[in-house]
């Protein structure tokens, strides 16, 4: 269970994570989707207790995270893969971090068998490890306390398609038991295909909000005209609500004959109308994030 | 490779009462840490290995008079008192450096109490870093006696030790500070040997400053505890304010700085 009160930080005059609210309840797996620099990892570290906010408030598993008296048992985190000392194994890595949270160390075992590190590889020094291979052991850490809640930063980031392919069974898995997940990424096909609700942000704030089913069933029409400018004037005059897309195609909020209308009555030229398909989350992303000063991560 | 977890407890199981992590287990990690890594451990080897050296020298270059167990043995507290703090800088700047505070401080978001861990691992290790001089200024001491008659007195006392793991406590404990205020390995290690340098040959060469050496410049204030002599109160309060300036100040802005500062 997490709970996100509107968040806030700003860096000088720069708001990088602007009044963000949303909720993971258990048993769902919430995508948190963005382009890069769009406030994600900001807000992942100001709900783990690493960034101060300038504003607002995160409970995680009923507590400020801060409060948690043993984090790792109750919620597993994973927010860099690359942060870890090169010159540690990465069994020794498990090891610390066993060590630290108190459980035994038949569970670094465990782990490093669950994410394919096991044998040859737990001895190497992460210095020698792939991305991926970071992000394996990355995630073996977030599951080594036995937790109830996951809060996993792009983790599919540097992961092979099968590799991508196993972590999205493993938190299936997790969330189908009872777990709470938030996942992010800008991979939006992977988020697509494990999450039960969606939080979109764009330049510090969310932008769309709901179930996956929600979202995509508002993805409406695109259509695409030799003269957008006009199509958009005569759409909105229809009482339309229309969204100017990243490639100058419109996604209008109506079925294919409202629009087909109106563009008949101007007598527009159009070079494309249809529904927009299923893998629309694309498309809604796009659409959602279009416009959005894309800020350099920090 | 599968996809099933076999842990022991469903996630959606009741929430359970967790204890925190105690300051014992905490500095039993930091140890290991100071350790694990291939800085670490060879800093450690690099330091035993120069004691044998300054005890062999000895061996040869010393009057034999002077091969004694007290003077080998407190020489070898000088190569400990220059590489060891470098362990303890590393034990904080590498979190920064090598990003680990990400790890470290999500796992324990006190963060009072790592740095707390920190220092006590500091101060074991400190204690512990005496032992191999003792040990190879024993075999010294043998070879030395066996050698000559004139050498290979084995008097010391009980107060010597205790100075001398004194010596090393609060060595290490410099550079842990230093590191905790600067947080990055270079500028941290540089300072460390450079600061303390001028300001002694500072304090040498302007006529003013003499007698703020005498309570500020640690390795002024820290040269009694080599003597025989218990110290005096004068003694011990001026390695007080020396300790006071170069390890517990740095040591108190850090960790204001740790506290509030983002971990990213």
């Amino acid at each position: 269970m997490i709970s996100v009160t509107s968040l806030t930080k700003r860096y000088g005059a720069h708001t990088a994570v602007n009044d963000v609210s949303f909720e993971c309840a258990p048993g769902t797996v919430t995508g948190f989707l963005g382009p890069n620099g769009a406030g994600k990892s900001t807000t992942m570290r100001m709900i783990t207790g690493l960034t101060p906010p300038t504003a607002g408030a995160s409970m995680v598993a009923g507590r400020p995270y801060r409060q948690l008296p043993n984090p790792a048992r109750e919620v597993g985190v994973l927010l860099d893969a690359s942060a870890q000392h090169p010159g540690r194994t990465g069994r020794e890595v498990l090891t610390l971090s066993a060590r630290t949270q108190g459980v035994g160390a038949a569970r670094v075992d465990e782990l490093l068998s669950l994410v394919g590190l096991a044998g040859p590889a737990e001895t190497r020094r992460v210095r020698g490890y792939s991305l991926g291979m970071r992000q394996r052991l990355g995630i073996a850490h977030a599951f080594l306390g036995d937790p109830r809640v996951l809060i996993l930063d792009e983790p599919a980031n540097g992961l092979d398609p099968e590799g991508i392919f196993w972590m999205r069974g493993l938190l299936r898995d997790f969330a189908d038991r009872g777990g709470t997940v938030l996942l992010s990424s800008h991979l939006l096909r992977e988020v697509e295909a494990v999450a039960d609700r969606l939080v979109v942000i764009g330049g510090g704030r969310i932008v769309a909000n709901g179930t996956k089913a929600e979202l995509l069933a508002a993805g409406g029409v695109r259509v695409r005209a030799l003269d957008p400018v006009t199509l958009r004037k005569a759409l909105e005059r229809a009482g339309l609500a229309v969204t100017a897309g990243a490639d100058g195609a419109l996604t209008v909020q109506a079925e294919a004959e409202e629009v087909g209308q109106v563009a008949a009555s101007i007598s527009a030229v159009l070079l494309e109308l249809r529904p927009v398909d299923t893998g629309g989350l694309e498309e809604l992303f796009l659409t959602l994030t279009a416009g959005e000063p894309k800020e350099t991560a920090r | 490779m599968t996809a099933t977890l076999t842990s022991t407890r469903a996630p959606s199981a009741p929430p359970q009462t967790f204890t925190r992590p105690s300051m014992v287990r905490l500095t039993g990690v930091e140890l290991r840490k100071m350790a694990d890594t291939r800085a670490g451990l060879w800093l450690m080897v690099i330091t035993a290995l120069i004691s044998v050296a300054v005890v062999a020298i000895q061996l040869f270059a010393a009057e034999p008079s002077a091969q004694t167990f007290k003077n080998m043995f407190q020489t070898t507290l000088f190569p400990t008192a220059i590489l060891l703090p470098v362990l303890g800088i590393l034990s904080v700047t590498s979190e920064w450096t090598q990003r680990t505070a990400l790890t470290t401080f999500a796992l324990t978001p006190q963060r009072q109490r790592i740095a707390g861990a920190k220092f006590l691992a500091a101060a074991v290790l400190g204690i512990l870093a005496v032992l191999p001089g003792l040990a190879v200024a024993a075999i010294g001491n043998v070879i030395a006696g066996s050698m000559d008659s004139a050498a290979g007195s084995w008097s010391f006392s009980g107060i010597l030790l205790g100075y001398a793991v004194l010596f090393s406590v609060i060595n290490i404990l410099f550079g842990i500070g230093f590191g905790m205020l600067f947080m990055n390995s270079a500028v941290a290690i540089v300072l460390y040997f450079v600061v303390p340098t001028i300001w002694s040959v500072l304090t040498q060469l302007v006529s003013g400053l003499k007698s703020t050496a005498d309570w500020l410049d640690l390795s002024v204030t820290s040269t009694p505890l080599f003597d025989d002599a218990a110290l005096s109160g004068g003694e011990w309060a001026k390695l007080a304010a020396s300790v006071g300036l170069w390890v517990v100040l740095p040591t108190a802005l850090g960790l204001a700085r740790l506290l509030k500062r983002e971990v990213s």
